[in-house]
């Protein structure tokens, strides 16, 4: 049973556990083709009646909208940009992984499915991770056959390369711009579905609201969504038999990192706001290749693609506050840390673990650049050894990036960089099913907490985003809509007013606050709380200030922003405005969890728990679970309700992860 | 730096613009363009002033959300996208002009924000492969000789901004939709739709109101992703085989 007062020193409350009751059992090669046999399936004539709503138009939404619109049901598509194909899927750099074991160097289902639990620490469910690993192979394929100009070798054959955190290649990628030719592949399926007119799209359409709605047995069903057309302002309700969230991560609570400037929590924040759990919302990916900070004014950080690691080291001056231009530092004044610490994986350890190290050497002083918060990433012994063409070719296009961001040259100077939130492994609840908590809700992509633990490996969310829409949603969601069409749902059912009503009332309370702070000046302040005391590094005693820090820069905005302008137009500054009031609401709950979590696993470091020599230690004992967390309604958010997915592993022992 | 912009404004579709003048004070060399933009706005909204709606997404030159019309160019001095350029490009005391693309196709909807919706209506007719979901063989049955697929990715890089349409004195969008031609068009899975591809692309491109091409050139120098002109000559050689093809009706 659920008590109503926290314990001393906590925020939150304990609820009954839960299961994954949707994940078949038996031999783990078969269970995902046992849940496919099992799935009900929707006759091809029915499906035309059937209506699914998707949002967001990313790998994980464009390939699901595409893929149900081809199998015959009616999709409603919607994405806040004024285009599908601008998703924030479209920045990714590196690859995709995939199991195809082309360069024969022992890879295989088993191995990525393997590294994948391992790299995630051992907070992921094996049954989805292998499901993963299954279907990797057919995302290339489908991939290849839509015309995505993945590299090639010169026989003609698709080209590999190795990833951060392993130790076979078997990564495939277009350049530096994967994600862009990945997610065109999705978006060109998606615009021939809406030619077809399968699909209906709305562009520039946020939504701001679920709609439930209890069937005649009282179960609450996601029935629909409700968005503000960003041009007009005007206030819509769509009405659905399913709606899918693929709404993508909210690493822009930290107002700096790598996402797009639209990203956001809104959609899956107003989710949870309606009852669907939200699991593991610490659980932050912090890149260790981004080019530093350069000043207040700054609005997002730049990823420089982790393949740059496979040639680059890195490294600090020996002395603290050395401040000699690069050059003039000799070699034995420099120090090379992560092949001194982890001689094994060298400049190739997992992200966390890199991000981590250049923190310290910053901590210590050692840091290079504006405010000594950055380390080097140095190619002169890859271009001595490789000639310049050869890196030239390699990662020309991430140099000439780095050369306009920053006005330096990466070839005569080595670049300086600089961890940043990057991804979160983090998001909604869902079951094998890819089923939230609420009935049919169902959430898919970066959105969902699904696949990868408490650490992402790298070019693994590419996979996972199309493995979602392609191959998963497509079989669950026709199991749970073989139901359907369910009792259809008037415009002016109760319900459908009320979720209504309640996006209206917000905006009109935003508007007429009318104080003297800006959105982004409170944004901004949200993301110093976020980074100082839940991003790399956290402590029970920073995450407690945080808490109540936030609390009051919650109140501040809720009295005190301005927003200018109405409704009825296009109003950038109530869309942001919109954003963070949600995130601010995320950051108290990303706080509440990493408190709650009191070992380091992956992404999420506490400093109580480590090793001897710095390492993060797990606590298997007590928090081998998926962290659930139910929105504490009564209490308007300020005693959230913990429920434990307990965590099983049959296949890959648990063990520490070791990179040294 | 100090720096004056003059600024397109215009409330909605409906409305008529004019040039605003807005002085700032203190321009970092290092800003991006839109974080001069930002801070602008930051001042207008403490002012209680409408802030300037403008586009942008990614800021890191890939997404193709972001573009506006600087001192008459298209994104700008350099051949980089608006969020990527910086304003070490400027000097203290340069006045710069900034607008929205201008062409009939991408009507403008506040401020610098246009509707570049006829793009995506381009693709719908044509700009894919039929490749249902499940229906693949396996990848390294249709290999592809490497020039080609380099050759394809290269035209695939175009990321739909549209500067090619505001630079161009017809307001064409051949170098958009050529770019398209040409990536499908390299590989052995684009061939059985290359006919009514092409055909349905142009037609499309000629219904949304974009102009016809007379091969000036101004969109490839545009071009933040340095889109080749070639592009085009290959979509007429296309276009020319369909119409005959489709004229002997075979
Ligand atoms: C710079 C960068 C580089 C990366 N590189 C790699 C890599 O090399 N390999 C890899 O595997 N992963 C990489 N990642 C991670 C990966 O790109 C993302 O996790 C993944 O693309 C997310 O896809 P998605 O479909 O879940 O969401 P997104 O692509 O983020 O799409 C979200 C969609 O939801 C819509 N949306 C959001 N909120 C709303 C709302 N309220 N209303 C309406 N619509 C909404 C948006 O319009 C958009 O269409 C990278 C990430 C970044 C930031
Ligand atoms: S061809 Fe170039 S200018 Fe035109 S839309 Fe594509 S990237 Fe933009
Ligand atoms: S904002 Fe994405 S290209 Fe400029």
């Amino acid at each position: 049973m659920t008590t109503t007062t926290p314990a001393p020193g906590e925020f939150h409350v304990v609820g009954d556990d839960i299961r994954d009751a949707a994940a078949p059992t038996g031999p783990i090669e078969r269970r995902w083709d046992d849940r496919k046999f099992n799935a009900k399936l929707v006759n091809p004539a029915n499906r035309r009646k059937i209506k699914v709503i998707v949002v967001g138009t990313g790998l994980a939404g464009a390939s699901a909208a595409a893929t149900l619109g081809e199998a015959g049901y009616q999709v409603v598509s919607f994405c806040y940009q004024d285009s599908p194909r601008r998703a924030h899927s479209i920045a990714a750099q590196g690859g995709i992984n995939a199991a195809k074991n082309y360069r024969n160097d022992g890879d295989s289902i088993y191995r990525l499915f393997y590294d994948t639990v391992k790299g995630g620490d051992f907070r992921s469910r094996e049954s989805n991770v292998y499901r993963l690993a299954q279907v990797s192979v057919n995302i290339i394929d489908q991939c290849v056959a839509q015309g995505v100009p993945f590299a090639r070798e010169y026989g003609g054959l698709l080209d590999n390369r190795s990833f951060g955190g392993v130790q076979v290649s078997r990564t495939f990628y277009a350049r530096g711009q994967t994600g862009q030719q990945l997610l065109i592949g999705a978006y060109q399926a998606l615009e021939r579905q809406i030619g077809a007119g399968t699909v209906e799209m709305n562009t520039r359409h946020e939504m701001l609201e679920v709609i439930l709605v209890p069937d005649a047995d009282g179960v609450e069903r996601a029935r629909g969504i409700v968005v503000r057309d960003m041009v007009t302002g005007e206030i819509e309700t769509h009405t659905a038999d399913a709606v899918v969230l693929a709404t993508g991560g909210y690493g822009n609570v930290f107002f700096l990192s790598t996402n797009a400037m639209g990203s956001n929590t809104t959609a899956t924040w107003r989710a949870h706001k309606k009852g669907a759990y939200f699991a593991n919302p610490c659980y932050t990916q912090i890149h260790p290749t981004c080019i530093p900070v350069s000043g207040e004014y700054q609005s997002k950080l730049t990823l420089m693609s982790e393949s740059l690691r496979n040639d680059g080291r890195i490294w600090v001056p020996k002395k603290e506050g050395d401040d000699r231009p690069a050059s003039q530092i000799p070699e034995d004044e420099r120090d090379y840390y992560l092949e001194r610490i982890y001689p094994s994986f060298g400049n190739l350890v997992p992200r966390d673990i890199a991000s981590r190290a250049a923190k310290y050497q910053c901590d210590d002083g050692k840091g290079v650049g504006p405010g000594g918060l950055g380390v080097y990433l140095d190619f002169a012994d890859a271009i001595e050894r490789l000639g310049r063409p050869a890196v030239e070719a390699k990662y020309g296009n991430l140099f000439d990036m780095y050369a306009r961001i920053t006005g330096e040259d990466p070839y005569s100077e080595p670049m300086r960089i600089y961890p940043a939130v990057h991804y979160v492994m983090g998001g909604l609840w869902v079951d094998y099913d890819l089923q939230t908590n609420i009935t049919g809700l169902f959430c898919a992509g970066e959105a969902n907490f699904s696949d990868h633990g408490a650490n992402r490996l790298g070019a693994s969310a590419l996979m996972q985003g199309l493995a979602d829409g392609y191959f998963v949603l497509p079989n669950t969601l026709a199991d749970y809509l073989a139901a359907s069409p369910f009792e259809k749902i008037a415009d002016d059912h109760p319900r459908v007013v009320e979720a209504r009503q309640e996006v209206e009332a917000r905006i009109t309370k935003l508007l007429e606050i009318d104080g003297t702070r800006t959105v982004d000046s409170i944004h901004k302040e949200l993301g110093h709380i976020m980074w100082e005391y839940c991003g790399m590094e956290r402590t029970a005693e920073g995450l407690t200030k945080a808490v109540g820090l936030i609390r009051e820069l919650k109140n501040e905005f809720w009295t005190n922003v301005k927003v200018t302008g109405v409704n009825e137009e296009l109003n950038q500054t109530l869309e942001r405005a919109g954003r963070v009031a949600d995130f601010l609401e995320l950051g108290e709950l990303m706080c509440i969890d990493a408190l709650n979590r009191a070992e380091s696993c992956g992404g999420h470091f506490r400093a109580e728990s480590q090793t001897e020599d710095g390492e993060a230690m797990r606590h298997d004992d007590q928090f081998a679970y998926v962290s659930a967390w139910e929105y504490d309604t009564d209490g308007d958010g300020q005693t959230p309700i913990l429920h434990k997915e307990p965590l099983e592993y049959e296949y890959v022992e648990m063990k520490a992860r070791s990179y040294k | 730096m100090k720096i004056t912009v003059n600024i397109w404004r215009q409330k909605d579709a409906d409305a008529k613009g004019s040039m605003v003048t807005y002085p700032l004070e203190s321009v970092d060399e290092h800003m991006s363009f839109l974080e001069m933009l930002d801070v602008l706005n930051e001042k207008l909204t403490i002012d209680g002033e409408d802030p300037v709606a403008f586009d942008s997404d990614c800021r890191e030159g890939i997404c193709g959300t972001c573009g506006v019309v600087i001192n008459g160019i298209p994104h700008g001095p350099e051949v980089t996208t608006t969020c990527q350029l910086h304003m070490r490009t400027f000097k203290d005391g340069d006045t710069i002009d900034i607008e929205p693309w201008r062409a009939g196709a991408f009507p403008v909807v506040k401020d610098l924000v246009v509707d570049r919706g006829s793009f995506d209506r381009i693709i719908q007719a044509g700009g894919y492969i039929s490749a249902p979901t499940g229906a693949a063989v396996e990848a390294n049955n249709i290999p592809v000789p490497k020039a080609d697929a380099d050759h394809a990715f290269e035209a695939a890089t175009c990321i739909g901004c549209g500067a090619c349409v505001a630079a161009c004195p017809n307001g064409s969008a051949m170098l958009f939709t050529a770019s398209k031609i040409t990536h499908l068009g390299l590989l052995p899975q684009g061939q059985p739709e290359r006919d009514s591809r092409v055909l349905g692309m142009v037609e499309q491109h000629d219904a949304e109101g974009f102009g016809g091409c007379t091969n000036i050139g101004e969109c490839t120098a545009a071009c933040p992703k340095g889109i080749p002109l070639d592009v085009i000559s290959r979509l007429n050689r296309d276009l020319l085989g369909a119409l005959s093809r489709q004229a002997v009706g075979s």
